[in-house]
C-alpha cells in the first residue's frame, strides 16, 4: 500500500514540475487574442524561419498546430473548438468547404503581394476568382522511375506501368483518386469522369495492373524510392522532388495522356479570430522573398513568380516540376465528385487493393 | 530458486535484442547528418543541438510525458475500482455486460473514438487543449488497467478476505491491507500498460487537441508527408535514455533501502 | 454492508462507461443507419453483406488469430524465464519500454530493417543467398504486429506466473510427474487467467489494426481496421465506417463470451 502511495505522490510531483517548466518555456503567456495567429498546416511544410521573420515583423505570436490528412483537419474545422485562423488545405476540400460555409472570403485589397503570383494558377474552378482561396504550392501527379533498372522506358506513356517486365516492381500512392484517375487517364479518359462505363473499364484495366504492384502505400513511399527498394512509384510531383534531391539516380516524368494538377491553398477558416492577422499572414507569405525561402525550404513547386527570379535557375528551369505551358495544357483539377461518386471510386480503389494479395 | 538454463538465457536475450533493435535503429540515425533515415552519410551531433534549440518541440514532449503520466495515474485509480466492482456483481450476465462495455473502446478503431470524444466535447463545452486530450486519455486508457487488475481479484483466494473479517477488519482495512497489495502487480502493469497506450496515441489525441496544444504522436504524423525530421530521432533517444536510466536508477535505490530495512527487521 | 463498499468502487467507473462507453456506441449506432444522403437506411448493412466486406471479416480474423498465437508463443516463456531471473521486475519493465517509443518512428525503422539493403538482407547475403522480400508479405506483417503486442501479452502471464507457488509445481515432481505433466496439469491451469487476460488484450485490438497494414504491408493485408479508417478519412462515409464498427464491436462481445469467466465472480463481496 505505501508504494502504491509513494508512486502516486511522485507521479503528481513529477507532473507538476514539468507543468512548470513548460510555463517558464513557453513565452506565449498572457497574450490576449488580438495578437495571436493559429496557423493549422501540414507538418514540416513550411520554413520556420518564416514564422519567426512574421512574428518580429508584426508583433503577432503565431501558435502552429499541424495535420496529417486533409480530411482530418476538415473535421476539426467542422466541429470548432479551436480559433484556426490560416489553414492549408488542397484544393478539392477548398470546395468542399467552400460549399459548406466554413471559409471567411479574402480581402484583396489587403494583399498587394498577390500580383506576384502567376496568373495561370488563379481564378481556377474549385473556387473563381479566388475568393477564398490563395495558391500557396502545387504540382502533379506522375511517375517516379530509377532509369537505371527500367530498360529505357521513360514513362511518356501510362502504359508504360503495365510493362510485363515490371512484375512487383510498381509503388502505388494510398489514394483512391490518384490511382483510379491513372487509369481512366490511361484509357485517356478524364480523371474527373463520372461515366460508369468509363469507370468499370478504368477497374478492368486496372486490374490487369495488378501482377505489376509492389505495395500501395503512403507518405513512407519517399523512404522506399530513395532505397531503391522499387524502381517506379506513382505518386505526387512534391514527394517525387524530396526523393530526386536524396537519390539523384531518380528520375520523374508526367505521362502525356494527361494527369493531375493539384494545389495546396491558404484558406481563412470560419474559426478564425484574427482575420486582419491573417491577410497579414497571406501577403507576408506571398512576397518574393519569403516565397523563394519557403519554396527552397520545402523542395515544392511555388506559384510565386516572383520569387522564381531569385530562386536557382536549375530548380526553377526543371521542367520535370516547372512543366511548360504545352504540358500544363493535359493537366487537370480534381473537381468535388459529389458523395456517390466519392463512395464509388473509394469501393473501387478497395476492390483494386483486394485484386492485389 | 532455480538457475535459467543457458538456452533459457539465450532465448531472453533473443526476445531483448528484437524488442531493442528498431530503437537502436532509430538512434543510429539520429547522429546522422544526411538528414533522413534513409542513408547514413556521417556522423553529425546537429539533431540534438536543435532539440536544445527548439524550445517548441521540447514544450511538446513535456506535454505528452504528463499527460501520459497523469492519464495513466488516473485511469489506473478508475480501472482498479471498476475491476474490484465487476468482480463484486454475482450476476453473471451484468458482469458479462460490464465487461463487454469495458472493451468497447479497446476495438474501436481510433478515428471513431476521437471523432466521437470531439462531437462530446464540443457538445459539453470543454475547452479543447491539455483538458480534453487529458480527459480523453484516460478515458481509452481505463479499459486496459482492469483486464489487468481483474486476473489477479480473481485468483485471489476468498478466505483471505473472510478471515481478515473474522478478524475484526474494517471494510477500508479489507481494502489497503488485504486486496490491494494482492493485486499490486495487475496494477502496475495496468498504469505501464496505460502509459503506453497514452504515448502511442495519435488519432484520438489529433481530434480532440487544440488552441496550440500538442504531443508528440501528432508532430511526428504530420511530418511524414513532407518527411519527418532526423530531430524526432534526437529526441527519441534521449527520451530513451532517460527512461533507462530512471528506471534502473529508480530500481536499484528502491531494493536497496529495502534491503537495509530487511537488515535492521 | 459489504456489498454497498464494492459497489461504490464502482461508482466513477460507472460514469466513466456511461461518457466515454456509450456516447461512442451511441455515435456509431446512430451513423450506421445514415447512408451517403443522410437519409436513414439500412444500406451500409447490406452493403456489408456484400463479399468484399466478408472477405475482409475473415482475413481480418485470421491474421489477428495468427498474431495471437505467436505473441502468445512467444511470451509464456518469455514471462515464464522473465520469473526465473535475479532482477524480475527490472527484467519486465525493460520488457515494457520500447513500447513507449513512437510507433510510427519505429515502424519507420522497421522499414529500413526489413528492406532489400537493410541489415537483416545484408545477412542473408553474408551467406551468399540472394536479398529477400521481407517487406510487404504477410510474414513481416504479422511479425510487426506481434512485436507491438508482445508487452500487452508479457504482463499479465508474467502476474499469473510471479504468485505461483514454487511447492505446488515442487509436490508435483516428487509425485513422479514429468516436465509436460506439471505443466499442463500444475502450472498451465493455475496461469490461465493471466492467459486469457492475454488473449483479449491483444485479440480484439488486433481484430482493427490499421496503420501496420499499409506501411509493413503495402495493402496487401487489408483489415476492418483499414476499411474504417478509409471509410471515415477518405471517404468521408461515416455511415460505412460506422456500419463496420458496429460489427467490430458485436464481434468483441462474442470473443468475450467465449473467453469469459463463468461463475466465478462473487469472491469479493
Amino acid at each position: 500500500m505505501k508504494q502504491l502511495i509513494q508512486a502516486t505522490i511522485a507521479i503528481l510531483l513529477i507532473s507538476g514540475a514539468l507543468l512548470y517548466t513548460t510555463k517558464l518555456l513557453n513565452v506565449s503567456g498572457g497574450k490576449t487574442g488580438k495578437d495571436i495567429l493559429t496557423i493549422y498546416n501540414w507538418g514540416e511544410y513550411i520554413d520556420p524561419d518564416l514564422l519567426k521573420a512574421f512574428e518580429k515583423e508584426t508583433g503577432i505570436h503565431v501558435i502552429y498546430e499541424t495535420f496529417d490528412t486533409n480530411e482530418a483537419m476538415l473535421t476539426k474545422i467542422e466541429q470548432g473548438g479551436t480559433a484556426y485562423d490560416i489553414a492549408v488545405p488542397s484544393e478539392y476540400i477548398i470546395e468542399k468547404m467552400r460549399e459548406d460555409d466554413l471559409l471567411i472570403p479574402i480581402d484583396h485589397s489587403k494583399i498587394p503581394n498577390l500580383k506576384n503570383l502567376d496568373p495561370y494558377f488563379l481564378n481556377l474552378p474549385f473556387d473563381p476568382h479566388n475568393k477564398y482561396s490563395i495558391p500557396y504550392f502545387w504540382g502533379t501527379v506522375g511517375v517516379v522511375f530509377n532509369p537505371e533498372f527500367v530498360d529505357g522506358t521513360d514513362f511518356d506513356s501510362w502504359q508504360d506501368l503495365w510493362n510485363p517486365d515490371f512484375k512487383r516492381q510498381v509503388f502505388l500512392v494510398d489514394s483512391a483518386r490518384e490511382v483510379v484517375g491513372m487509369g481512366l487517364n490511361s484509357l485517356d479518359y478524364s480523371l474527373n469522369s463520372k461515366d460508369d462505363h468509363q469507370l468499370a473499364e478504368a477497374e478492368a484495366k486496372l486490374t490487369t495492373l495488378a501482377p505489376n504492384v509492389k505495395a500501395i502505400i503512403g507518405d513512407e513511399i519517399t523512404q522506399l524510392m530513395v532505397n531503391n527498394e522499387a524502381h517506379i512509384a506513382l505518386t505526387w510531383s512534391g514527394q517525387a522532388a524530396d526523393m530526386l534531391s536524396e537519390n539523384e539516380a531518380l528520375d520523374y516524368a508526367v505521362p502525356q495522356e494527361g494527369s493531375n494538377l493539384w494545389f495546396d491553398n491558404i484558406v481563412i477558416p470560419k474559426t478564425s479570430k484574427n482575420v486582419e492577422g491573417a491577410h497579414q499572414f497571406i501577403n507576408f507569405m506571398l512576397s518574393a522573398e519569403a516565397g523563394a525561402q519557403n519554396a527552397d525550404y520545402v523542395g515544392y513547386s511555388t506559384p510565386n513568380d516572383a520569387a522564381l527570379a531569385l530562386m536557382d535557375p536549375e530548380v526553377v528551369n526543371d521542367e520535370r516540376f516547372y512543366p511548360d505551358e504545352e504540358q500544363r495544357d493535359t493537366l487537370e483539377v480534381y473537381k468535388n465528385l459529389g458523395p456517390t461518386y466519392i463512395g464509388i471510386y473509394n469501393e473501387l480503389f478497395l476492390r483494386f487493393k483486394m485484386a492485389i494479395r | 530458486m532455480k538457475k535459467l538454463s543457458l538456452s533459457a538465457k539465450i532465448y531472453l536475450a533473443i526476445v531483448f535484442i528484437v524488442l531493442y533493435a528498431p530503437i537502436f535503429y532509430l538512434i543510429m540515425y539520429s547522429f546522422n547528418s544526411g538528414g533522413t533515415m534513409n542513408t547514413f552519410d556521417s556522423f553529425t551531433l546537429e539533431h540534438y543541438q536543435a532539440v536544445f534549440e527548439d524550445t517548441r518541440l521540447l514544450v511538446i514532449l513535456i506535454n505528452t510525458v504528463v499527460v501520459a503520466l497523469l492519464s495513466a495515474l488516473v485511469s489506473t485509480i478508475i480501472g482498479v475500482f471498476g475491476a474490484i466492482g465487476i468482480v463484486s456483481v454475482k450476476k453473471a450476465r451484468l458482469r458479462n455486460t460490464l465487461l463487454s462495455l469495458n472493451n468497447v473502446l479497446i476495438v474501436s478503431p481510433d478515428v471513431i473514438i476521437g471523432a466521437s470524444f470531439l462531437i462530446l466535447f464540443t457538445m459539453i463545452g470543454i475547452k479543447l487543449g491539455f483538458a480534453s486530450v487529458l480527459i480523453a486519455h484516460i478515458a481509452f486508457s481505463v479499459p486496459i488497467v482492469v483486464l489487468m487488475v481483474l486476473p489477479k481479484l480473481l485468483e485471489m483466494n476468498t478466505s483471505l478476505i473472510d478471515a481478515a473479517q473474522d478478524l475484526g477488519a474494517s471494510k477500508r482495512d479489507i481494502l489497503t491491507r488485504v486486496i490491494l497489495p494482492y493485486i499490486k502487480p495487475g496494477i502496475f502493469a495496468g498504469f505501464f500498460l496505460a502509459l503506453t497506450y497514452s504515448l502511442d496515441d495519435f488519432a484520438v489525441t489529433f481530434f480532440v487537441t487544440g488552441n496550440g496544444f500538442s504531443t508528440l504522436s501528432v508532430e511526428i504524423y504530420s511530418m511524414a508527408r513532407a518527411g519527418i525530421s532526423l530531430t524526432v530521432n534526437a529526441i527519441s533517444g534521449l527520451v530513451f535514455l532517460v527512461t533507462i536510466i530512471v528506471v534502473v536508477g529508480y530500481y536499484f535505490v528502491t531494493s536497496k533501502t529495502k534491503r537495509k530495512v530487511g537488515d535492521r527487521a | 454492508m459489504q456489498t454497498k463498499t464494492s459497489k461504490g468502487a464502482l461508482f466513477p467507473y460507472v460514469i466513466w462507461i456511461a461518457l466515454f462507453v456509450i456516447a461512442p456506441i451511441a455515435l456509431v449506432g446512430y451513423y450506421s443507419l445514415l447512408d451517403l444522403q443522410g437519409n436513414f437506411s439500412l444500406e451500409n448493412y447490406k452493403t456489408f453483406f456484400s463479399s468484399i466486406y466478408l472477405k475482409m471479416t475473415l482475413s481480418s480474423f485470421w491474421y489477428a488469430f495468427l498474431v495471437t498465437f505467436f505473441a502468445l508463443l512467444i511470451s509464456y516463456p518469455t514471462a515464464y524465464f522473465l520469473t526465473k531471473t535475479k532482477y524480475k521486475h527490472l527484467w519486465l519493465l525493460l520488457i515494457i519500454i520500447p513500447s513507449w517509443i513512437n510507433l510510427l518512428l519505429k515502424t519507420y525503422a522497421f522499414i529500413g530493417i526489413f528492406g532489400l539493403f537493410g541489415p537483416i538482407n545484408a545477412v542473408i547475403e553474408m551467406f551468399g543467398l540472394p536479398a529477400q522480400q521481407i517487406l510487404f508479405t504477410d510474414i513481416s506483417f504479422v511479425f510487426v504486429s506481434v512485436y507491438i503486442f508482445i508487452p500487452f501479452m508479457i504482463l499479465p502471464i508474467f502476474n499469473a506466473l510471479d504468485k505461483l507457488n514454487p511447492t505446488l509445481i515442487d509436490a508435483s515432481r516428487d509425485l513422479g510427474a514429468s516436465s509436460l505433466t506439471t505443466f499442463r496439469r500444475v502450472i498451465l491451469p493455475l496461469t490461465m487467467d493471466g492467459v486469457k487476460s492475454g488473449i483479449q488484450v491483444v485479440f480484439i485490438p488486433a481484430l482493427s489494426l490499421f496503420m501496420i497494414t499499409r506501411l509493413i504491408a503495402g495493402n496487401r493485408v487489408i483489415t476492418l481496421g483499414t476499411a474504417i479508417e478509409q471509410q471515415f478519412l477518405v471517404t468521408q462515409n461515416w455511415g460505412m465506417g460506422s456500419t463496420i464498427a458496429v460489427f467490430l464491436i458485436l464481434f468483441m462481445v462474442i470473443i468475450m463470451l467465449v473467453t469469459g469467466q463463468k461463475n466465478k465472480g462473487g469472491r469479493i463481496r
